[in-house]
Protein backbone atom coordinates (compact mmCIF):
# COMPACT_ATOMS: atom_id res chain seq x y z
CA UNK A 1 0.00 0.00 0.00
CA UNK A 2 1.49 3.91 -0.88
CA UNK A 3 2.25 5.91 2.01
CA UNK A 4 -0.62 8.39 2.73
CA UNK A 5 1.93 11.67 3.16
CA UNK A 6 3.32 11.09 -0.13
CA UNK A 7 0.32 10.76 -1.92
CA UNK A 8 -1.08 13.87 -0.06
CA UNK A 9 2.47 15.73 -0.60
CA UNK A 10 1.32 14.45 -5.03
CA UNK A 11 -2.25 16.03 -4.82
CA UNK A 12 -1.11 19.56 -2.77
CA UNK A 13 1.36 19.97 -5.68
CA UNK A 14 -0.72 19.22 -8.64
CA UNK A 15 -3.69 21.13 -6.26
CA UNK A 16 -1.26 24.01 -6.33
CA UNK A 17 -0.20 23.66 -9.90
CA UNK A 18 -4.10 23.49 -10.86
CA UNK A 19 -5.05 26.13 -9.62
CA UNK A 20 -2.54 28.41 -10.30
CA UNK A 21 -2.89 27.88 -14.02
CA UNK A 22 -6.05 29.12 -13.73
CA UNK A 23 -5.34 31.96 -12.09
CA UNK A 24 -7.97 31.21 -9.04
CA UNK A 25 -6.23 32.24 -5.84
CA UNK A 26 -8.75 30.14 -3.52
CA UNK A 27 -11.34 27.00 -4.19
CA UNK A 28 -13.64 26.49 -1.53
CA UNK A 29 -13.14 22.56 -0.42
CA UNK A 30 -15.99 20.67 0.00
CA UNK A 31 -15.15 16.37 1.25
CA UNK A 32 -17.28 13.87 0.87
CA UNK A 33 -18.23 12.35 4.02
CA UNK A 34 -16.54 10.28 5.71
CA UNK A 35 -13.05 9.75 3.89
CA UNK A 36 -13.21 12.17 1.64
CA UNK A 37 -14.17 14.74 4.57
CA UNK A 38 -10.78 13.51 6.30
CA UNK A 39 -8.47 14.25 2.71
CA UNK A 40 -10.36 17.18 2.57
CA UNK A 41 -9.37 18.74 6.03
CA UNK A 42 -5.45 17.17 5.68
CA UNK A 43 -5.41 18.89 1.97
CA UNK A 44 -6.88 22.06 2.68
CA UNK A 45 -4.38 22.28 5.91
CA UNK A 46 -1.04 21.52 3.21
CA UNK A 47 -2.24 24.35 0.82
CA UNK A 48 -3.16 26.90 4.12
CA UNK A 49 -6.45 27.58 2.69
CA UNK A 50 -8.58 30.10 4.92
CA UNK A 51 -11.84 29.34 3.71
CA UNK A 52 -14.56 26.96 5.70
CA UNK A 53 -14.80 23.79 4.92
CA UNK A 54 -17.54 22.33 3.55
CA UNK A 55 -18.74 18.69 3.90
CA UNK A 56 -21.26 16.41 1.69
CA UNK A 57 -23.37 13.52 2.33
CA UNK A 58 -24.57 11.97 -0.74
CA UNK A 59 -27.29 9.68 1.17
CA UNK A 60 -30.17 11.46 -0.24
CA UNK A 61 -28.73 11.65 -4.00
CA UNK A 62 -28.21 7.81 -4.19
CA UNK A 63 -29.28 5.79 -7.04
CA UNK A 64 -29.01 2.41 -5.11
CA UNK A 65 -31.65 3.95 -2.60
CA UNK A 66 -34.29 1.85 -4.01
CA UNK A 67 -32.52 -1.16 -3.59
CA UNK A 68 -30.73 -0.71 -0.52
CA UNK A 69 -32.96 1.65 1.46
CA UNK A 70 -32.00 4.43 4.14
CA UNK A 71 -28.75 4.81 5.06
CA UNK A 72 -27.95 4.49 8.65
CA UNK A 73 -26.71 7.93 10.26
CA UNK A 74 -26.94 10.59 8.01
CA UNK A 75 -24.90 13.41 8.81
CA UNK A 76 -26.11 16.46 7.46
CA UNK A 77 -24.16 18.14 4.66
CA UNK A 78 -22.20 21.63 5.68
CA UNK A 79 -21.84 24.10 3.55
CA UNK A 80 -20.88 26.99 5.13
CA UNK A 81 -20.12 29.50 2.38
CA UNK A 82 -22.58 30.18 -0.63
CA UNK A 83 -21.51 28.31 -3.78
CA UNK A 84 -22.59 30.72 -6.47
CA UNK A 85 -19.77 31.74 -8.95
CA UNK A 86 -16.87 30.08 -6.66
CA UNK A 87 -14.74 27.14 -7.42
CA UNK A 88 -14.68 24.41 -5.85
CA UNK A 89 -12.61 21.74 -4.93
CA UNK A 90 -14.37 18.23 -4.27
CA UNK A 91 -12.37 15.64 -2.63
CA UNK A 92 -13.27 12.03 -1.66
CA UNK A 93 -10.89 9.29 -0.98
CA UNK A 94 -11.33 6.48 -3.95
CA UNK A 95 -12.88 7.09 -7.40
CA UNK A 96 -14.14 3.58 -8.44
CA UNK A 97 -17.53 3.20 -10.54
CA UNK A 98 -17.99 7.51 -10.97
CA UNK A 99 -21.52 7.04 -9.22
CA UNK A 100 -20.66 8.76 -5.74
CA UNK A 101 -19.34 12.15 -7.92
CA UNK A 102 -22.32 12.37 -9.80
CA UNK A 103 -24.76 12.45 -6.75
CA UNK A 104 -22.06 14.78 -5.30
CA UNK A 105 -22.46 16.92 -8.15
CA UNK A 106 -26.35 16.80 -7.82
CA UNK A 107 -26.19 17.72 -4.57
CA UNK A 108 -24.02 20.47 -4.65
CA UNK A 109 -25.74 22.01 -7.85
CA UNK A 110 -28.92 22.08 -5.18
CA UNK A 111 -26.84 24.37 -3.20
CA UNK A 112 -26.08 26.68 -6.15
CA UNK A 113 -23.90 27.07 -9.36
CA UNK A 114 -20.14 27.04 -8.84
CA UNK A 115 -17.82 28.52 -11.34
CA UNK A 116 -16.23 25.41 -11.22
CA UNK A 117 -15.75 21.85 -9.81
CA UNK A 118 -12.48 20.09 -9.89
CA UNK A 119 -12.18 16.46 -8.40
CA UNK A 120 -9.32 15.39 -6.51
CA UNK A 121 -9.09 12.07 -5.25
CA UNK A 122 -6.47 10.17 -2.91
CA UNK A 123 -6.70 6.73 -5.20
CA UNK A 124 -8.13 6.11 -8.84
CA UNK A 125 -9.12 2.44 -9.91
CA UNK A 126 -10.83 0.98 -12.89
CA UNK A 127 -14.07 0.45 -12.74
CA UNK A 128 -15.64 3.47 -14.36
CA UNK A 129 -19.40 3.35 -15.00
CA UNK A 130 -19.96 6.91 -15.77
CA UNK A 131 -17.90 9.90 -17.50
CA UNK A 132 -16.11 11.15 -14.46
CA UNK A 133 -12.39 11.59 -13.90
CA UNK A 134 -10.65 13.18 -11.38
CA UNK A 135 -7.77 16.29 -12.25
CA UNK A 136 -5.82 15.62 -9.02
CA UNK A 137 -4.98 12.31 -8.42
CA UNK A 138 -2.65 11.01 -5.30
CA UNK A 139 -2.07 7.18 -6.97
CA UNK A 140 -3.96 4.88 -9.36
CA UNK A 141 -3.84 1.68 -8.65
CA UNK A 142 -5.03 -1.64 -10.25
CA UNK A 143 -6.96 -4.33 -8.24
CA UNK A 144 -8.43 -8.01 -9.17
CA UNK A 145 -11.67 -8.23 -9.67
CA UNK A 146 -13.97 -8.49 -5.71
CA UNK A 147 -11.41 -6.45 -4.70
CA UNK A 148 -11.91 -3.34 -3.03
CA UNK A 149 -9.95 0.14 -1.41
CA UNK A 150 -10.69 1.51 1.38
CA UNK A 151 -9.72 4.42 3.78
CA UNK A 152 -9.24 4.18 7.47
CA UNK A 153 -8.91 6.64 9.95
CA UNK A 154 -9.52 9.90 10.54
CA UNK A 155 -6.42 9.10 12.98
CA UNK A 156 -3.76 7.84 11.58
CA UNK A 157 -5.29 7.51 7.82
CA UNK A 158 -4.12 3.94 6.44
CA UNK A 159 -5.20 2.90 3.21
CA UNK A 160 -6.59 -1.39 3.03
CA UNK A 161 -7.37 -3.56 0.20
CA UNK A 162 -10.16 -5.30 0.97
CA UNK A 163 -11.31 -8.89 -0.20
CA UNK A 164 -15.18 -9.38 -0.97
CA UNK A 165 -16.53 -12.54 -0.68
CA UNK A 166 -19.10 -13.05 -2.50
CA UNK A 167 -18.43 -10.25 -5.33
CA UNK A 168 -20.17 -7.99 -3.77
CA UNK B 1 -41.88 6.89 38.84
CA UNK B 2 -43.66 6.26 35.50
CA UNK B 3 -44.20 2.22 34.72
CA UNK B 4 -41.80 0.65 31.49
CA UNK B 5 -45.41 -1.10 30.99
CA UNK B 6 -47.83 -0.44 28.14
CA UNK B 7 -51.33 -1.82 29.85
CA UNK B 8 -53.39 -3.58 27.30
CA UNK B 9 -56.24 -0.78 26.80
CA UNK B 10 -59.75 -1.11 25.68
CA UNK B 11 -59.51 0.61 22.30
CA UNK B 12 -61.13 -0.28 19.10
CA UNK B 13 -58.41 -1.64 17.26
CA UNK B 14 -59.30 -4.68 15.13
CA UNK B 15 -57.09 -7.48 14.04
CA UNK B 16 -53.59 -8.19 14.14
CA UNK B 17 -50.80 -6.54 16.90
CA UNK B 18 -49.73 -3.17 15.57
CA UNK B 19 -46.43 -4.27 15.05
CA UNK B 20 -46.66 -7.02 13.53
CA UNK B 21 -48.33 -5.14 10.20
CA UNK B 22 -46.29 -2.32 11.09
CA UNK B 23 -42.86 -3.83 11.35
CA UNK B 24 -41.14 -6.28 8.47
CA UNK B 25 -39.50 -9.08 10.11
CA UNK B 26 -35.99 -7.75 10.70
CA UNK B 27 -37.91 -4.85 12.63
CA UNK B 28 -37.54 -2.04 10.23
CA UNK B 29 -40.58 0.43 9.78
CA UNK B 30 -43.01 -0.75 6.64
CA UNK B 31 -46.17 1.30 7.58
CA UNK B 32 -46.36 3.70 10.47
CA UNK B 33 -50.23 3.01 12.45
CA UNK B 34 -48.90 4.14 16.41
CA UNK B 35 -46.11 5.10 18.40
CA UNK B 36 -47.23 2.33 20.96
CA UNK B 37 -44.91 -0.85 20.96
CA UNK B 38 -42.41 0.82 19.06
CA UNK B 39 -38.77 0.33 20.58
CA UNK B 40 -36.17 2.86 22.04
CA UNK B 41 -34.13 2.17 19.32
CA UNK B 42 -36.88 2.80 16.29
CA UNK B 43 -38.14 5.98 17.72
CA UNK B 44 -34.88 7.32 18.11
CA UNK B 45 -33.68 6.25 14.29
CA UNK B 46 -37.14 8.11 13.14
CA UNK B 47 -35.48 11.28 14.92
CA UNK B 48 -32.08 10.99 13.84
CA UNK B 49 -33.19 10.31 9.97
CA UNK B 50 -35.37 13.73 10.89
CA UNK B 51 -32.23 15.52 12.18
CA UNK B 52 -30.64 15.20 8.43
CA UNK B 53 -34.02 16.65 6.48
CA UNK B 54 -34.36 19.75 8.79
CA UNK B 55 -30.75 20.72 7.68
CA UNK B 56 -32.24 21.42 4.40
CA UNK B 57 -34.00 24.40 4.58
CA UNK B 58 -30.86 26.48 3.89
CA UNK B 59 -30.40 24.65 0.35
CA UNK B 60 -31.54 26.58 -2.51
CA UNK B 61 -33.21 23.45 -3.98
CA UNK B 62 -35.29 22.33 -1.24
CA UNK B 63 -35.58 19.01 -2.29
CA UNK B 64 -33.54 15.42 -2.45
CA UNK B 65 -34.34 13.05 -5.19
CA UNK B 66 -35.14 9.95 -2.53
CA UNK B 67 -38.28 9.17 -3.21
CA UNK B 68 -38.14 9.99 -7.06
CA UNK B 69 -41.17 8.45 -9.46
CA UNK B 70 -43.16 7.35 -6.33
CA UNK B 71 -47.07 8.08 -6.30
CA UNK B 72 -48.19 9.16 -2.61
CA UNK B 73 -51.97 9.48 -2.00
CA UNK B 74 -52.97 11.66 0.88
CA UNK B 75 -56.38 9.98 1.48
CA UNK B 76 -58.32 12.22 3.80
CA UNK B 77 -62.06 12.05 5.19
CA UNK B 78 -61.10 14.05 8.12
CA UNK B 79 -61.00 17.74 7.38
CA UNK B 80 -57.24 18.66 7.87
CA UNK B 81 -54.72 21.45 7.12
CA UNK B 82 -51.26 21.59 8.62
CA UNK B 83 -50.72 17.93 8.37
CA UNK B 84 -51.90 17.36 5.15
CA UNK B 85 -49.75 20.18 3.64
CA UNK B 86 -46.89 19.03 5.53
CA UNK B 87 -47.58 15.29 4.52
CA UNK B 88 -47.22 17.02 0.79
CA UNK B 89 -44.47 19.18 1.40
CA UNK B 90 -42.53 16.26 3.10
CA UNK B 91 -43.66 14.23 -0.05
CA UNK B 92 -42.66 16.54 -2.54
CA UNK B 93 -39.44 17.85 -0.81
CA UNK B 94 -38.57 13.84 -1.38
CA UNK B 95 -39.81 14.40 -5.63
CA UNK B 96 -42.28 12.29 -4.78
CA UNK B 97 -45.67 12.79 -6.90
CA UNK B 98 -48.86 13.72 -4.36
CA UNK B 99 -52.20 13.12 -5.12
CA UNK B 100 -54.54 14.90 -2.34
CA UNK B 101 -57.90 13.15 -2.15
CA UNK B 102 -60.45 14.54 0.07
CA UNK B 103 -63.24 12.06 0.68
CA UNK B 104 -66.46 13.15 1.73
CA UNK B 105 -66.81 11.98 4.98
CA UNK B 106 -70.72 10.62 4.49
CA UNK B 107 -69.95 8.59 1.17
CA UNK B 108 -67.35 6.99 3.26
CA UNK B 109 -67.70 5.81 6.94
CA UNK B 110 -67.95 1.91 6.49
CA UNK B 111 -65.24 -0.55 6.04
CA UNK B 112 -66.26 -1.25 2.93
CA UNK B 113 -66.42 1.55 0.89
CA UNK B 114 -63.11 2.37 2.04
CA UNK B 115 -61.67 -0.82 1.02
CA UNK B 116 -63.15 0.24 -2.27
CA UNK B 117 -61.52 3.23 -2.15
CA UNK B 118 -58.22 1.64 -1.50
CA UNK B 119 -58.63 -1.10 -4.27
CA UNK B 120 -59.75 2.09 -6.69
CA UNK B 121 -56.36 3.57 -5.68
CA UNK B 122 -54.01 0.73 -5.75
CA UNK B 123 -55.25 0.44 -9.48
CA UNK B 124 -53.20 3.21 -10.86
CA UNK B 125 -50.14 1.90 -9.05
CA UNK B 126 -49.50 3.92 -6.53
CA UNK B 127 -46.44 3.26 -3.50
CA UNK B 128 -48.03 4.85 -0.28
CA UNK B 129 -51.35 5.91 1.71
CA UNK B 130 -51.15 8.51 4.08
CA UNK B 131 -54.78 8.34 5.85
CA UNK B 132 -57.11 10.62 7.99
CA UNK B 133 -60.07 8.44 9.53
CA UNK B 134 -62.73 9.43 11.76
CA UNK B 135 -62.90 5.75 12.53
CA UNK B 136 -60.40 4.60 15.12
CA UNK B 137 -58.20 1.46 13.32
CA UNK B 138 -58.86 2.95 9.83
CA UNK B 139 -55.45 2.97 9.13
CA UNK B 140 -54.95 -0.77 10.61
CA UNK B 141 -57.44 -1.33 8.44
CA UNK B 142 -55.87 -0.27 5.07
CA UNK B 143 -52.38 -2.11 6.18
CA UNK B 144 -54.05 -5.15 6.30
CA UNK B 145 -55.58 -4.89 3.38
CA UNK B 146 -52.84 -3.23 1.02
CA UNK B 147 -50.89 -5.20 -1.74
CA UNK B 148 -47.42 -5.91 -0.52
CA UNK B 149 -44.99 -3.06 -1.24
CA UNK B 150 -47.62 -0.31 -0.56
CA UNK B 151 -47.31 1.42 2.87
CA UNK B 152 -49.98 2.88 5.16
CA UNK B 153 -49.08 6.13 7.13
CA UNK B 154 -51.31 6.91 9.67
CA UNK B 155 -52.30 10.87 9.66
CA UNK B 156 -55.13 10.53 12.74
CA UNK B 157 -57.86 7.55 12.91
CA UNK B 158 -60.78 8.48 15.25
CA UNK B 159 -59.36 8.75 19.16
CA UNK B 160 -56.64 6.48 18.22
CA UNK B 161 -53.35 7.30 17.13
CA UNK B 162 -51.41 10.57 15.37
CA UNK B 163 -47.91 8.99 15.40
CA UNK B 164 -46.30 11.74 13.23
CA UNK B 165 -47.96 14.53 15.18
CA UNK B 166 -46.54 12.75 18.17
CA UNK B 167 -42.94 11.86 16.92
CA UNK B 168 -42.65 15.89 15.63
CA UNK B 169 -43.36 16.66 18.92
CA UNK B 170 -40.83 14.47 20.45
CA UNK B 171 -38.48 16.27 17.83
CA UNK B 172 -38.91 19.50 19.06
CA UNK B 173 -38.70 18.58 22.60
CA UNK B 174 -35.25 16.79 21.84
CA UNK B 175 -33.77 19.82 19.91
CA UNK B 176 -34.71 22.37 22.59
CA UNK B 177 -34.00 20.09 25.76
CA UNK B 178 -32.08 17.54 24.75
CA UNK B 179 -32.52 14.11 27.32
CA UNK B 180 -36.11 13.00 28.05
CA UNK B 181 -34.86 10.94 31.16
CA UNK B 182 -34.58 14.34 33.03
CA UNK B 183 -37.49 16.05 32.10
CA UNK B 184 -41.43 16.83 33.17
CA UNK B 185 -43.55 17.45 30.80
CA UNK B 186 -47.31 17.92 31.08
CA UNK B 187 -50.14 17.73 28.41
CA UNK B 188 -53.22 19.80 29.58
CA UNK B 189 -56.78 19.84 27.89
CA UNK B 190 -58.95 17.51 26.08
CA UNK B 191 -57.35 14.07 26.80
CA UNK B 192 -60.42 11.74 25.98
CA UNK B 193 -61.07 13.24 22.67
CA UNK B 194 -56.97 13.37 21.80
CA UNK B 195 -55.45 10.68 19.69
CA UNK B 196 -52.64 13.57 19.73
CA UNK B 197 -52.16 13.04 23.83
CA UNK B 198 -52.00 9.11 23.33
CA UNK B 199 -49.62 8.89 20.87
CA UNK B 200 -47.76 11.79 22.48
CA UNK B 201 -48.18 9.59 25.78
CA UNK B 202 -46.59 6.31 24.40
CA UNK B 203 -43.59 8.45 22.49
CA UNK B 204 -43.04 10.00 25.87
CA UNK B 205 -43.13 6.22 27.52
CA UNK B 206 -40.49 4.89 25.11
CA UNK B 207 -38.33 7.63 25.31
CA UNK B 208 -38.15 7.05 28.83
CA UNK B 209 -39.53 10.55 30.30
CA UNK B 210 -39.00 11.65 33.85
CA UNK B 211 -42.39 12.45 34.37
CA UNK B 212 -45.45 12.37 32.14
CA UNK B 213 -48.30 14.36 33.63
CA UNK B 214 -52.32 14.73 32.10
CA UNK B 215 -53.92 18.27 33.39
CA UNK B 216 -57.49 17.80 32.62
CA UNK B 217 -60.96 18.07 34.04
CA UNK B 218 -62.43 14.48 35.31
CA UNK B 219 -64.77 14.81 32.20
CA UNK B 220 -61.89 15.02 29.47
CA UNK B 221 -59.68 12.22 30.53
CA UNK B 222 -60.57 8.70 29.52
CA UNK B 223 -61.69 6.49 32.24
CA UNK B 224 -58.01 4.24 33.74
CA UNK B 225 -55.94 6.81 32.43
CA UNK B 226 -53.36 6.13 34.71
CA UNK B 227 -52.69 3.33 33.67
CA UNK B 228 -50.58 4.64 30.59
CA UNK B 229 -48.31 5.60 33.25
CA UNK B 230 -48.90 9.40 33.40
CA UNK B 231 -49.68 11.33 36.68
CA UNK B 232 -52.68 12.56 36.84
CA UNK B 233 -53.89 16.13 37.77
CA UNK B 234 -57.39 18.30 37.95
CA UNK B 235 -55.50 21.70 38.74
CA UNK B 236 -53.72 23.68 35.79
CA UNK B 237 -51.69 25.50 39.03
CA UNK B 238 -50.54 22.16 40.60
CA UNK B 239 -50.28 20.33 37.12
CA UNK B 240 -47.55 23.17 35.68
CA UNK B 241 -45.34 23.13 38.51
CA UNK B 242 -41.60 22.87 37.67
CA UNK B 243 -42.51 21.16 34.16
CA UNK B 244 -39.93 21.54 31.25
CA UNK B 245 -42.74 21.46 28.64
CA UNK B 246 -46.47 21.69 28.99
CA UNK B 247 -48.48 20.06 25.64
CA UNK B 248 -51.75 22.28 25.30
CA UNK B 249 -54.50 20.43 23.33
CA UNK B 250 -56.96 21.68 21.50
CA UNK B 251 -60.53 20.94 22.54
CA UNK B 252 -62.09 19.38 20.27
CA UNK B 253 -65.43 20.33 20.51
CA UNK B 254 -66.71 18.68 16.98
CA UNK B 255 -66.28 15.35 19.20
CA UNK B 256 -68.54 16.35 22.05
CA UNK B 257 -71.55 15.05 21.86
CA UNK B 258 -72.65 15.36 25.10
CA UNK B 259 -72.31 18.26 27.54
CA UNK B 260 -68.47 17.44 28.65
CA UNK B 261 -67.91 20.97 30.05
CA UNK B 262 -70.26 24.06 31.23
CA UNK B 263 -68.84 26.71 28.67
CA UNK B 264 -65.51 27.79 26.62
CA UNK B 265 -65.37 31.07 29.02
CA UNK B 266 -65.34 28.84 32.04
CA UNK B 267 -62.56 26.01 30.78
CA UNK B 268 -60.55 29.17 29.79
CA UNK B 269 -60.91 30.48 33.51
CA UNK B 270 -59.79 26.75 34.96
CA UNK B 271 -57.97 25.10 32.32
CA UNK B 272 -56.38 27.94 29.90
CA UNK B 273 -52.56 28.67 29.58
CA UNK B 274 -51.92 32.47 30.35
CA UNK B 275 -48.40 34.13 31.23
CA UNK B 276 -49.01 34.33 34.86
CA UNK B 277 -50.40 30.66 35.11
CA UNK B 278 -47.06 29.73 33.28
CA UNK B 279 -45.12 31.28 35.81
CA UNK B 280 -45.32 27.89 38.32
CA UNK B 281 -43.71 26.13 35.68
CA UNK B 282 -39.60 26.03 34.85
CA UNK B 283 -38.44 29.93 33.72
CA UNK B 284 -37.17 27.65 30.36
CA UNK B 285 -40.63 25.77 30.17
CA UNK B 286 -41.49 24.90 26.31
CA UNK B 287 -44.97 25.86 25.13
CA UNK B 288 -46.12 23.34 22.58
CA UNK B 289 -49.26 22.89 21.12
CA UNK B 290 -50.40 20.78 17.82
CA UNK B 291 -53.03 23.00 16.22
CA UNK B 292 -55.06 24.54 15.64
CA UNK B 293 -54.89 26.53 18.47
CA UNK B 294 -58.16 28.19 19.95
CA UNK B 295 -57.15 31.17 21.28
CA UNK B 296 -58.68 32.38 24.38
CA UNK B 297 -60.23 28.72 24.94
CA UNK B 298 -57.26 26.56 25.99
CA UNK B 299 -54.49 29.04 25.63
CA UNK B 300 -53.77 33.01 25.38
CA UNK B 301 -52.93 34.59 22.49
CA UNK B 302 -49.96 36.29 24.43
CA UNK B 303 -48.56 32.74 25.42
CA UNK B 304 -49.05 31.21 21.51
CA UNK B 305 -47.24 34.19 20.47
CA UNK B 306 -44.63 34.89 23.44
CA UNK B 307 -41.22 33.55 23.81
CA UNK B 308 -41.92 30.53 25.08
CA UNK B 309 -43.89 29.14 22.75
CA UNK B 310 -42.39 26.69 19.69
CA UNK B 311 -45.75 25.87 18.20
CA UNK B 312 -44.00 27.33 14.73
CA UNK B 313 -41.41 25.25 14.78
CA UNK B 314 -43.53 21.99 15.40
CA UNK B 315 -45.15 22.83 12.37
CA UNK B 316 -41.53 23.29 10.60
CA UNK B 317 -40.06 20.13 12.29
CA UNK B 318 -43.17 18.08 11.24
CA UNK B 319 -41.86 18.31 7.57
CA UNK B 320 -38.72 16.38 8.57
CA UNK B 321 -40.09 14.30 10.61
CA UNK B 322 -42.50 13.21 7.78
CA UNK B 323 -39.75 12.91 5.53
CA UNK B 324 -37.88 10.43 7.68
CA UNK B 325 -40.83 8.43 7.90
CA UNK B 326 -41.86 8.07 4.05
CA UNK B 327 -38.15 7.73 3.46
CA UNK B 328 -38.05 4.81 6.00
CA UNK B 329 -41.13 3.11 5.13
CA UNK B 330 -40.16 3.16 1.46
CA UNK B 331 -36.70 2.17 1.73
CA UNK B 332 -37.40 -0.90 3.29
CA UNK B 333 -40.05 -2.44 0.32
CA UNK B 334 -37.37 -4.28 -1.70
CA UNK B 335 -34.45 -5.41 1.32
Amino acid sequence: MPEIASLLDSMAEQTRRHFEQRGIEQPIVVGIHSGGVWIAEVLRQRMGYTRPMGKLDISFYRDDFSRIGMHPQVRPSELPEELDNEHILLVDDVLFTGRTIRAALNELFDYGRPASVTLAVLVERDGRELPVEAAIVGAHMELGTGEQIKLRGPEPLRLERVKLEDGR
Amino acid sequence: MITAAFPARPLPQPGPLPNDLQLTSSGQLRHLLTVEGLSRELVTEILDNAESFANMNEKAVKKVPLLRGKTIVNLFFEASTRTRTTFELAAKRLSADVLNINVSTSSATKGESLLDTLRNLEAMNVDMFVVRHQQSGAAHFMARHVEPGISVLNAGDGRHAHPTQALLDMFTIRRFKGDFTRLKIAIVGDILHSRVARSQIHALNILQAGEVRVVAPHSLLPAHVEDLGVHVFHSLEQGLRDVDVVIMLRLQRERMEHAHLPSEHEYFQLFGLTERRLLVARPDCLVMHPGPANRGVEIDSAVADGAQSVILQQVTFGIAVRMAVMSMVMGVRSA
